[in-house]
């Protein structure tokens, strides 16, 4: 029965492909290392954002520089309740402490994430993902092209079909800028606020101005995280949200009457 | 999709072995070489044992940032204080004249020092920024003995991997590893900013660990214990903040 049964798997496999695949593009939309590590990045990002806000809430305020406590003045105090009773809020109430298992989800999600984003870097330049996907062509950075992707999605037009299975000169652009500006910046900033880190590398704090400007840094590129987040995820439900990240999940961009 | 073929299953399976013996081989050097925190068990070991083993690797001889004078913190933030004990406040009333440091465990000579004890040991001192996990930090000039001459001093055994250090505050207390316990700017924290360390900032007597986090360095310590296994003390991983949830290791 068992070999009966295997023989038969590869029919069947073979036939649902022929049936479902793009007859006209048979390389997958995403390679499977886009893929994976797209998602192991978007559960990182979930996780460090959940456990950084956590860890904001025990001190809602920013300073410039290198130091900064409740008897300095911030550069600004978010008007948000506080996990700590010492924090100046305008609240009567304090909230519960939660910044032992925000801060172990920080650095675990950090790490993975990190580790995730270093093979994509580097499986990335060696199967020139970048060069062919990511880099916009001269033609895509002409100001017609510009203008066109930025003013199509604000009058809500969906993409063109070509557009399913590349990104146009501002996706590109803004995809380089995330991977290799923000993320950088992100962690380099995180971990300028490592103790142990900045011993053996003091630069790493000294070039961002100081441990309190380094914090007040990873919040703001924090932020611009989510922006991209939001502008993200609305570019993928105005293309079609099924067919968009069934793309990034099995790497297809399927044919049926989608507005790809 | 299921077109494996024999070469494809070969390559493989021959990744995956080497991939499982090669964790298999860094997990036992890992622990050879004291990369492996007490606190490595649970969803977020395997985040705090890369945390520990890279800084380990990268910063076990590194030195904290130190700054100039004109940079320390005019009003430096103490943080909250539970209710001092009624055992504290008399010593306290005795100008601490009664207070001891005791030091035990795999040592040569278990010993007890006084505040005056430590003060005549060789004073050294270091401007650094104390980090609270929170995200708030000042800079201060903390003046005391490095912990490194005061366990010279009583002999601590080759074996030994660990010191355990205690509070006289209730259920508080906490450990380091040798890398961190003979580091040059551990001290054994008596002043602060050209006076004696405040009540209030953990006088008289605090430990100080430049390259950990606020919570690791401990107001009010009465007891050292040297140790080569940290499963003794409490639940086993390594400190009363762990216990509450807390990293052990805190360079991060």
């Amino acid at each position: 029965m068992a070999t009966s049964g295997s023989a038969q798997v590869p029919v069947e496999a073979f036939s649902s492909r022929v049936s479902t695949a793009p007859v006209t593009n048979p390389a997958p939309r995403h390679s499977a290392l886009v893929r994976v590590a797209h998602w192991i990045t978007t559960l990182c990002f979930f996780a460090l954002l959940v456990s950084g806000i956590e860890i904001v809430i025990s001190h809602p305020r920013f300073y410039w520089g290198e130091t900064g406590t409740v008897l300095t003045t911030p550069l600004f105090q978010l008007p948000i309740p506080s996990s700590r009773r010492l924090v100046p809020t305008g609240y009567g109430y304090v909230l519960p402490d939660q910044n032992g298992w925000s801060r172990a989800l920080h650095f675990e999600a950090a790490w993975i994430a990190v580790l995730t984003g270093l093979l994509y870097v580097i499986f990335g330049l060696l199967t020139r993902h970048f060069r062919k996907d990511l880099l916009p062509s001269k033609a895509d950075l002409s100001w017609r092209a510009l203008v066109t992707s930025i003013a199509k999605p604000l009058r809500f037009q969906r993409p063109s079909v070509a557009e399913a299975s590349s990104y146009n000169g501002l996706q590109r652009l803004t995809y380089l800028f995330v991977i290799f500006v923000l993320f950088p910046l992100v962690i380099w900033s995180g971990l300028a606020m490592s103790l142990g880190f900045v011993s053996a590398f003091p630069w790493s704090v000294t070039l961002l101005g100081g441990r309190q400007s380094a914090r007040t840094i990873h919040f703001f590129v924090s932020l611009a995280l989510v922006l991209f987040l939001f502008v993200h995820v609305l570019m993928v439900c105005l293309a079609g949200f099924w067919s968009r990240t069934g793309a990034m999940i099995t790497g297809r961009t399927g044919t049926r009457k989608e507005h790809a | 999709m299921i077109n494996l073929s024999r070469r494809k299953l070969i390559v493989s399976g021959l990744a995956a072995t080497a991939g499982a013996s090669g964790l298999a081989v860094a997990a036992r050097l890992a622990q050879k070489y004291g990369l492996i925190p007490p606190d490595h068990g649970g969803i977020y070991g395997f985040g705090e044992t890369l945390t520990y083993a890279s800084q380990r690797l990268l910063t076990r001889h590194s030195l904290a940032r130190e700054f100039p004078r004109n940079r320390i913190s005019p009003r430096p933030f103490p943080n909250y204080l539970d209710p001092l004990t009624e055992d504290f406040k008399r010593l306290q009333a005795a100008g601490f004249a009664d207070y001891r440091l005791s030091i035990d465990g795999m040592v040569h000579q278990p010993a007890s020092f006084s505040i005056a004890d430590l003060k005549s040991c060789p004073s050294r001192s270091h401007i650094t920024e104390l980090a609270c996990e929170e995200g708030w930090s000042y800079i201060a000039e903390w003046i005391g003995v490095p912990l490194s001459h005061v366990l010279h001093l009583v002999g601590v055994h080759p074996q030994a991997r660990y010191v355990v250090y205690v509070s006289m505050e209730p259920d508080t207390w906490d450990s380091i590893d040798m890398a961190d316990a003979l580091h040059p700017q551990t001290f054994l924290c008596y002043g602060m900013n050209g006076s004696e360390l405040p009540v209030a900032h953990g006088g008289p007597l605090r430990i100080r660990l430049p390259r950990q986090i606020g919570y690791k360095n401990i107001k009010f310590i009465t007891r050292l214990t040297v140790t080569d296994n940290l499963k003794r003390f409490g639940k086993g991983c390594g400190s009363a903040a762990c216990e509450a949830g807390y990293a052990w290791y805190t360079g991060i």
